[in-house]
C-alpha cells in the first residue's frame, strides 16, 4: 500500500442481502479505479465472510417499505403487506427475487465477490470484539480474511483512508 | 477531445487518455500507450488485449473487469497483476478502445 495512494476502508456491519453488496460493489469498483481498498466486518457483517453463512444471506420483506417491485405481471409499487410478510416462506421468496435480479444484471454471488476483492488486492479484516462474542474461530472464515483484528488496530490500519460505514 | 502524437501519428484522445477513433489503433500503439502507462507488453498482456479488442467488437463498448475475468482466460489475480491499479481501465486504454462502463 503506497502512502500517496488513494484508501477507501468500507465497513460492514450488516449481514442482510441487500446490505452486503454495497461495499462490495463500491470495493470492487475502488480496485478497478486503482484506489487501495480495506474491508472490515463487524457484527452482522461477519456472515458475508462466514463459510457457513455467506451462501444464507437473506432479505426479509417484514417492515422493509421499500420493498416494491413489479411482481407476477404486476407492474410499479406493488409492496408487500408486513402481515404477508410474517407467512413462512416469505422470507426465501424475497431472497430467491433478490439473488435472480442480481444474477441477470451479472452480479456475483457474495461468496464469489469476497473471493474477487481478495485475489484483486482488497484487504479483509474481521472484528476481534464481534468474534469473541459469538465465539468464532479463524479457520470459520473464507479464504482471503487476512485477520482479526481489534478496534485499535483497525484505526491505525485506516489512517488516512476514507471511510464509509456500512 | 486533445490530439496526442505519438508515433508520428496524432491520436485524438479524450481528456482521461482514452482513444476516441479505435481504426486508429495498432499494435506499435499499444506499447507505447503501455510504455507511458509503466507496463512492458508481454504475451500474456497481449491475449488479454487481444481479447478485449475482439469483445468490444461484438459488445460495442469496452469489457468490464468481471467479463475480462470470465471470458480472456486470465484469473483476477493474473489480471491485476498484468495491469496493476485499475486493469479494465488499463487494457481498455492500451487497447485503444472507451472507457468500460458498468459496475462489475
Amino acid at each position: 500500500m503506497s502512502d500517496d495512494n488513494r484508501h477507501v476502508t468500507f465497513i460492514c456491519s450488516k449481514g442482510n442481502l441487500d446490505m452486503a453488496y454495497p461495499a462490495l460493489i463500491m470495493g470492487w469498483a475502488a480496485l478497478g479505479n486503482g484506489i487501495d481498498v480495506t474491508i472490515f466486518f463487524t457484527f452482522w457483517g461477519l456472515d458475508l465472510i462466514r463459510k457457513d453463512r455467506v451462501d444464507h444471506l437473506e432479505i426479509a420483506p417484514v417492515a422493509n417499505t421499500s420493498m416494491k417491485m413489479s411482481m407476477m405481471g404486476v407492474p410499479g409499487n406493488l409492496g408487500i403487506p408486513n402481515i404477508m410478510g410474517m407467512l413462512p416462506g416469505m422470507t426465501a421468496f424475497s431472497t430467491s427475487l433478490m439473488k435472480k435480479k442480481m444474477e441477470e444484471l451479472d452480479v456475483p454471488p457474495v461468496r464469489e465477490y469476497i473471493e474477487m476483492l481478495a485475489d484483486a488486492g482488497a484487504h479483509l479484516y474481521a472484528c476481534k470484539m464481534t468474534v469473541d462474542m459469538m465465539d468464532i474461530k479463524e479457520e470459520d472464515f473464507v479464504d482471503g480474511v487476512q485477520g482479526i483484528v481489534t478496534a485499535g488496530d483497525f484505526m491505525d490500519m485506516t489512517a488516512g483512508s476514507q471511510i464509509i460505514f456500512i | 477531445m486533445v490530439t496526442k502524437e505519438m508515433l508520428g501519428l496524432n491520436i485524438e484522445v479524450n481528456e482521461e487518455g482514452f482513444m476516441l477513433d479505435t481504426s486508429q489503433w495498432t499494435p506499435e500503439l499499444a506499447v507505447e500507450i503501455a510504455k507511458a502507462e509503466g507496463i512492458e507488453l508481454t504475451d500474456a498482456h497481449w491475449q488479454v488485449i487481444n481479447w478485449c479488442r475482439q469483445i468490444a467488437g461484438v459488445l460495442g463498448v469496452s469489457p468490464t473487469l468481471r467479463q475480462i475475468t470470465k471470458g480472456a482466460g486470465v484469473s483476477t489475480k493474473e489480471l491485476f497483476k498484468l495491469f496493476p491499479k485499475g486493469p479494465a481501465k488499463k487494457v481498455a486504454k492500451i487497447a485503444g478502445l472507451g472507457k468500460p462502463q458498468g459496475c462489475v
